[in-house]
């Protein structure tokens, strides 16, 4: 891996976390409505993954959606433009943070209704098998949408017709209020896959490198055909489930617990310590990055409203 | 009589069926631990216990599909689904099961079930997650559904749903649950099924029910202050539907305007103007309008999501229109 790649990741690392602080302080504004799900915590897993795709790789994932959107290369500006509902924002206002997509980018949307996008993961995967395509679908899916049904009929649909679908579950412990081992009879997540007969994988969430090096492997073999995968990875969400979360179902020791575990803090001691940059490189990054998300946070409040007349347009394509 | 919220009088109503009947749980995503996604169950897991207070996956089919087989037998759970938006990941257990059983096997099938469940928009939770699609339940026969606007209603109408041994949709408006009304103290409930006059007046008939009721007020205010006297008809029950309140004002007033958050087209405001004409032609002075939700998914932009949903002025203006 050359050194740019390196710290290519810790940057789109660092420029998660500051756009999703960002957005904390936006919401608290009032500047953006409706529901807030921030990543802070989780950057290692969407950037390790997605570092490892092709750009012919399609990804779909759940609402908590921001990280996916940063790595896919959606520019901040136009993540933070939605979330304030801008006319310049990705979806052009009408998604806010649970609903950026970026077609152009193979992103396929951050969804709301829990479970949903797996059958629809499963059908993207269907699109390009159909057309002999080599693309790989990579569907990313919380712990607690692995007890719907249309998790299990996805994966079992996927495994019969051999799609070409890496599944990855971010476990992050909590369902909203309802840890793992409360609302799942297995809390291993991989163990799941086992019904399906289908190769399965567990990785620490927290090390960005061990992600990418994981899916890295597992895309390769769907891509040479091996079909899917279903890949957890152990993480957690240092933020309420979303704004406003009185968090009475976790110890405040037990997410300082895992805050001492930082993604970010553990890449940067990495970086240093297996001497591929040094701390003031890393600084100069986190400096550009801030200036970045400031500009950033400046386009997106400048930007217009959506024009009164959007609210009947795409509704059809007809 | 006390004033307290929508929240309150169907917490209230939740906890007094529990310590009434032991047959009466709950069970529902984050129904427990957190309190409810609305707070209306908070304290409940502590009092009543996890046995009776069960937190489930996020598995809306079998949280509708247990409930119907603990009803079947003897039980009366009373289950949560988050919102309403959910309710179509169990549509098969709703209309297809809940809505049949009984019927289907000749009787022999009892379902003492409640479902809770919340509607409404206008809270910028984009377009999956902000619907009020009432109206599509209410389609079913051999499901009732009942969607209260005031705290006294909410709390009265529940009772009645959990002693009821029919399967009942209740749904809930995620907006109204800081409205604050005059509650009575005792023990009371509200017959399933009866519209209620909300507001006396002579001119227009304005129908409605759950949050537009407390739209239509507003703009009954504002235009009594201009002289012209709505009288408001709360359906409170989309089904059974009460149309007997609803004919004998509009036979006084010969002019209805009907009221609804929902989409339009195959909606509340179709199937009361409907009925209105089949029941009461000969009383018909003006076109009955419907004043509902613009035909789109809504947006996630706070003004373009506020330009679909009815407004205050919307039903002020149709008012003066049907005059
Ligand atoms: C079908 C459905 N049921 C319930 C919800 C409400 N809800 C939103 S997020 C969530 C928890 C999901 O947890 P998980 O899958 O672990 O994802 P995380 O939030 O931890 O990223 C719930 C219950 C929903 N959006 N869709
Ligand atoms: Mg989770």
């Amino acid at each position: 891996m050359d050194t740019q790649l390196y710290l290519d990741l810790y940057y789109q690392m660092v420029l998660i976390r500051l756009v999703e602080e960002a957005a904390a302080q936006l919401y608290q504004q009032g500047k953006i409505g409706g529901f807030l799900h921030l990543y802070i915590g989780q950057e290692a897993v969407s950037t390790g993954v997605i570092s490892a795709r092709q750009p012919q790789d399609r990804v779909i994932t759940a609402y908590r959606d921001h990280g996916v959107a940063i790595n896919v290369g959606i520019p901040a500006k136009l993540v933070l433009a939605e979330l304030l509902g801008k006319a310049t924002g990705v979806s052009k206002g009408k998604g806010g943070s649970m609903h950026l997509a970026d077609v152009r980018r193979n992103f396929w949307g951050g969804h709301a209704i829990v479970g949903a996008h797996l059958p629809i993961a499963a059908g993207l995967a269907l699109g390009d098998q159909y057309q002999e395509s080599n693309a790989v679908t990579i569907c990313m899916f919380g712990d607690g949408a692995t007890n719907i049904g249309f998790f299990h009929e996805a994966l079992n649909l996927s495994k019969l017709w051999n799609l070409p679908v890496l599944w990855v579950c971010e476990n992050n412990l909590y369902g909203m209020g309802t840890a793992v081992e409360r609302a799942s009879a297995v809390s291993e997540i991989r163990q799941k896959a086992l019904g399906y007969d289908m190769p399965n994988s567990r990785v620490d969430g927290m090390d960005v490198i061990a992600v990418r090096e994981a899916a890295l492997e597992v895309i390769d073999n769907i891509r040479g055909g091996g079909g899917p995968h279903l890949m957890e990875i152990v993480t957690y969400r240092y933020r309420g489930h979303s704004m406003g979360d009185p968090e009475r179902y976790r110890a405040a020791e037990e997410v300082k617990r895992w805050q001492e575990n930082d993604p970010i803090g553990i890449y940067r001691r990495y970086l240093e310590s297996h001497s591929i940059t040094t701390a003031e490189n890393l600084d100069a990054i986190d400096q550009r990055v801030e200036q970045e998300v400031a500009e950033a946070v400046r386009f997106a409040e400048e930007s217009p409203e959506p024009p009164p007349e959007t609210l009947f347009e795409d509704i059809y394509a007809e | 009589m006390a004033r307290i919220t929508y929240r309150e009088a169907i917490s209230k109503a939740l906890w007094e069926e529990m310590e009434r009947d032991p047959s009466v749980f709950i069970l529902g995503e984050e129904v427990g631990v957190w309190g409810g996604t609305y707070a209306v169950t908070k304290g409940f897991y502590d009092h009543f216990g996890p046995k009776r207070v069960m937190d489930t996956p996020i598995a809306e089919a079998t949280i509708v599909g247990a409930a119907i087989g603990a009803a079947l037998t003897g039980l009366r759970p009373v289950a949560e689904l988050m919102t309403i938006n959910f309710a179509f990941a169990a549509m098969d257990h709703i209309v297809n099961q809940a809505a049949k059983l009984r019927y289907m096997f000749g009787g022999q099938m009892t379902l003492p079930l409640v479902i809770r469940t919340v509607s409404g928009g206008g809270r910028q939770l984009g377009a999956t997650h902000s619907q009020t699609p009432d109206a599509i339940f209410a389609h079913f026969p051999g499901l009732k559904v009942v969607a209260p606007g005031t705290p006294e209603d909410a709390k009265g109408l529940l009772k009645a749903a959990i002693r009821s041994n029919d399967p009942i949709l209740f749904i809930e408006h995620a907006t109204l649950y800081q409205t604050r009304g005059e509650v009575p103290d005792e023990d009371y409930v509200i017959p399933i099924g009866k519209s209620k006059i909300q507001r006396q007046g002579r001119d227009v008939t304005l129908v409605t029910y759950s949050k537009m009721l407390e739209l239509s007020m507003k703009a009954a205010d504002l235009l009594s202050k201009e002289g012209i006297e709505v009288e408001i008809v709360d359906l409170r029950s989309l089904r059974p539907l009460d149309m007997e309140p609803v004919i004998q004002s509009f036979k006084k007033t010969n002019r209805a305007v009907i009221v609804e958050e929902g989409w339009r087209s195959y909606g509340v405001g179709s199937e009361v103007a409907a009925r209105i004409y089949e029941e009461a032609f000969d009383y018909v002075d003006a076109p009955i309008k419907r004043i509902a939700q613009k035909e789109t998914p809504l947006p996630y932009n706070r003004t373009l999501e506020q330009m679909a949903l009815p407004q205050v002025e919307d039903i002020v203006r149709a008012v003066k229109e049907v005059l």
